[in-house]
């Protein structure tokens, strides 16, 4: 699966889609492939604002658990709670219906940090 | 990931790491490849869930050519197995399997292991990869008897066929009809090369391990021919992701994981093969002693309602006190339910005050369930 070049990337295999102030969030289909069946992915239901670092959730997969790190700070503003009974779109369609959360940007300088697609696939060897 | 002629340091001992008969299979197939116990073996080949229920519906293969094979010849054979093993050999005759158990004086476990009797003058055992060296040391160390023992592990491959039409396609590839009961061997041949056929395996259904001693083209030749063969019944490649899914769901133990030189066992679950009554095995009085004190902990079967996985390491608390800790778990593939093995001090269990997983600093009820957790 190519690299979508209309994305941003962070270091710790999560993909943004930035639309004016708005960023959805999910992991890249190489974080996918390393992790193998995700079986969950918990990301509390109350949650409203994300901090740049901080962990934000976990995903559980068959053989291995993840942290989920915010790309950037914002406040929630969904959660793909679609993702409850399908886990496995994370792994069939990670960078579509595999999304895993949407925040409005409060600190656009953040995103200076983040890769492009080509960054991104220097990172994983691609 | 380790490539060809790549060394590793383990131990401050410098180790090749070996690949079996079968690795050009699992790279033609573009299997996710791991080292384990010294061995670049398959991880998973598409998805661990997928593979998992292929062998509980259909029927899989798995590479466990890592597995160890050791030969003990002599005519005191059985009473040198009798000496180093908990599970009573005697009750063996010619093409019969049992498992057993491995222990030390203080009735911590060397390894679990199958012990098959060829003839009463010869027997073969089959212990975890992992363990190989260690487990040979110690079989010389104790070889008394003037024994010879023969350790094959780098000249046997071995796969597993297994799943509900597994029998179908063993009895295809040898052209010949398997009546085999479970724990129950035979020999057959093919090609001018000899196979020990098992009924055996660590799935929990239906299933077949095969023995033999080949080139490497011979047994690319019988990947291919075995995948060929089972293709109308949708045959899949199982990776070590998927065999370790499979035997936790039938609450299977695992070196390393359920046992190791610090547990014994009773606690493991294991008291069915440790014949207490038998004459003079290395851990007998200790495991006695052990029994006659009552067990301190027990090896417990667990669910929980939440969508979450208890895993390897991760403590349960009873009454706001640590109650044990988990020694392997997984979403059952099948129950589609988190499924685990964790030690349980025995004085809470038996309080039957319940029980939590500590999971990422929270607590989550543990609800304690019957083995197999799922009925293959």
């Amino acid at each position: 699966m190519a690299i979508p070049e209309n994305l941003k990337y962070t270091k710790e295999h999560e993909w943004m889609l930035i639309e004016g102030e708005t960023a959805t969030i999910g992991i890249t289909n190489y974080a996918q492939g390393e992790l193998g069946d995700v079986v969950f992915v918990d990301i509390d239901a109350n949650l409203k604002e994300l901090v740049a670092g901080e962990k934000f959730g976990v995903i559980e997969a068959v053989k291995t658990v993840s942290e989920l790190y915010a790309p950037c700070s914002g406040k929630v503003l969904e959660i793909n709670t679609e993702l409850n009974g399908m886990p496995d779109r994370v792994n069939r369609d990670p960078y579509g219906a595999g999304w895993m959360i949407k925040v409005e940007i409060t600190n656009p300088a953040e995103l200076d940090n983040l890769l492009d697609s080509t960054g991104y696939g220097a990172l994983i060897g691609d | 990931m380790h490539k060809i002629g790549e060394l590793t340091i383990k131990k401050n001992k410098v180790v090749r790491v070996k690949q079996t008969k079968f690795y050009q299979a699992h790279k033609s197939l573009n299997a996710k490849i791991v080292e384990f116990a010294g061995y670049e073996m398959p991880i998973q080949y598409s998805s661990i869930i997928a593979e998992h229920k292929a062998v509980r519906s259909s029927v899989g293969v798995f590479d466990v050519s890592h597995m160890g094979q050791v030969f003990v010849k002599g005519a005191n054979a059985l009473s040198f197995i009798q000496k180093i093993t908990v599970n009573d050999a005697s009750k063996l005759f010619p093409g019969r399997v049992q498992y057993s158990a491995m222990c030390y004086e203080d009735g911590g476990m060397v390894d679990d292991l199958l012990v098959y009797c060829i003839s009463s003058e010869e027997y073969l055992l089959v212990i975890n990869a992992s363990n190989i060296s260690k487990d040979f040391d110690w079989m010389q160390k104790n070889n008394s008897d003037g024994i010879e023992l023969i350790n094959r592990s780098d000249d046997y491959s071995l796969m597993a066929i297994q799943g509900p039409y597994s029998q179908k396609v063993v009895e295809k590839y040898f052209d010949t009809t398997i009546n085999l009961e479970y724990y129950h061997f035979t020999t057959s041949r093919k090609s001018g090369v000899d196979f020990i056929v098992s009924r055996t395996g660590y799935t929990g259904e239906l299933g077949y391990e095969l023995y033999f001693v080949s080139d490497e083209s011979f047994a690319l030749d019988l990947w291919k021919t075995i995948f060929e063969i089972g293709a109308e019944y949708g045959i899949t490649p199982i990776g070590l992701g998927a065999r370790d899914t499979l035997r936790l769901e039938m609450g299977f133990c695992l070196y390393g994981s359920e046992i190791d030189a610090t547990t014994n066992p009773l606690e493991a679950g294991l008291g069915w093969i440790t014949r207490l009554n038998k004459t003079g095995f290395i851990g007998k009085e200790a495991l006695l002693t052990i029994k006659e004190k009552g067990l301190i902990r027990k090896l417990t079967p667990l669910t929980m309602e939440e969508r979450m996985i208890p895993r390897h390491g991760y403590e349960l608390t009873s009454v706001g006190i640590k109650a044990g800790s988990v020694t392997s778990g997984c979403l059952s593939p099948v129950l589609d339910k988190p499924i685990a093995l964790a030690y349980i001090d025995m004085a809470l269990l038996q309080a039957g005050e319940p029980l939590n997983f500590i999971i990422r600093g929270k607590e989550y009820p543990a609800k304690i369930v019957k083995l197999p957790f799922i009925n293959a």
